[in-house]
């Protein structure tokens, strides 16, 4: 599962080489299950996504031109495959006109202060933590979530994350910022209570 | 753990704390938000903690992840690649 799919030869690959494609299902396939849960947060569709996924790329390949590389091509065929699901299954997720602009909304948005950047790194990421932050995002509602998996979490620029929904540039920095925003919050108490329990240690 | 309270223009700030930790804020108002966060010890906290989350996410989201095994088999079985996996195995 180490292989680095990107050093898979691009040339036995369009050659429909199949040796070559499951090693690229290989090296790939794990964060491309994730970035579909992410987005749809249900596992049947995840897989779905998944398996959509590689059958497309599969039929694709001997165009694929390689302006990008093998993974990132592949993770745009995933999400463009999850937003179609999406759009399925819950429509108003993205076309919902949430295109009010910003104006301090967020007030009522809890803003604990708590300043947990100083945590060491093995408290910020331990399998705790780490799953915390998985489900803070599971958390968000699913028009502000898209958004941030797009382009936090598998770093989609504003422009191309935009195109992809359809909806205008600042509409998806709108989203964003309400999403980073709650994720902040989120993670600001979860922490803070953890260096409470420490002081009281 | 403090509670924030807002002024007019720590609301200002936080419309454009996106843009900003992200590099894609216009010179003038990122100028205008660093003389703010300079005297404002909250605000400072909240664009720290914001950068951070972002960054913790962007981490985690790089890390290498294992497909389940049973989803990795269903995926090789509709990909008709099963037959050749055993084999190469």
């Amino acid at each position: 599962m180490t292989e680095n799919a990107n050093l898979i030869s691009l040339d036995s690959l369009k050659a429909g080489d199949r040796e070559a494609f499951t090693q690229l299902v290989d090296a790939t396939s794990g964060p491309i299950y994730r970035v579909a849960m992410q987005i749809l947060g249900d596992e049947q569709d995840a897989e779905d996504v998944l398996q959509e996924t590689y059958i497309k790329a599969f039929r694709a390949l001997p165009a694929f031109e390689g302006r990008s590389s093998v993974t990132t091509w592949l993770h745009r065929i995933a999400v463009n495959e999850a937003l179609m699901l999406v759009r399925k299954r819950r429509p108003q997720t993205i076309s919902i006109d949430d295109n009010s602009p910003f104006n301090g909304d967020l007030e009522s948005e809890s803003m604990d202060i708590v300043d947990f950047c100083c945590m060491p790194e093995g408290e910020l990421l331990n399998k705790e933590s780490r799953d915390f932050l998985d489900q803070a995002v599971q958390d968000l509602p699913a028009n502000l979530r898209v958004v941030f998996v797009m382009r936090d979490l598998e770093g989609m620029s504003i422009q191309e994350t935009s195109e992809a929904l359809g909806l205008s540039e600042n509409n998806i920095k709108t989203r964003l910022l309400r999403a980073r925003l709650r994720l902040r919050a989120e993670l600001s108490a979860y922490f803070g209570g953890k260096l409470q329990e420490v002081e009281q240690r | 753990m403090s509670e924030h309270v807002h002024t007019p223009q720590c609301s200002k700030l936080l419309g454009s704390l996106s843009d900003y930790i992200d590099g894609d804020l216009q010179a003038e108002i990122c100028a205008e938000l660093e003389a703010h966060i300079s005297g404002c010890d909250n605000c400072r906290i909240v664009v720290n903690t914001m950068r951070k989350t972002v960054e913790l996410y962007e981490q985690t989201s790089n890390e290498p992840v294992e497909l389940p095994q049973a989803v990795r088999e269903r995926l090789l079985l509709k990909l008709d690649l099963d037959a050749l996996r055993k084999k190469g195995q």
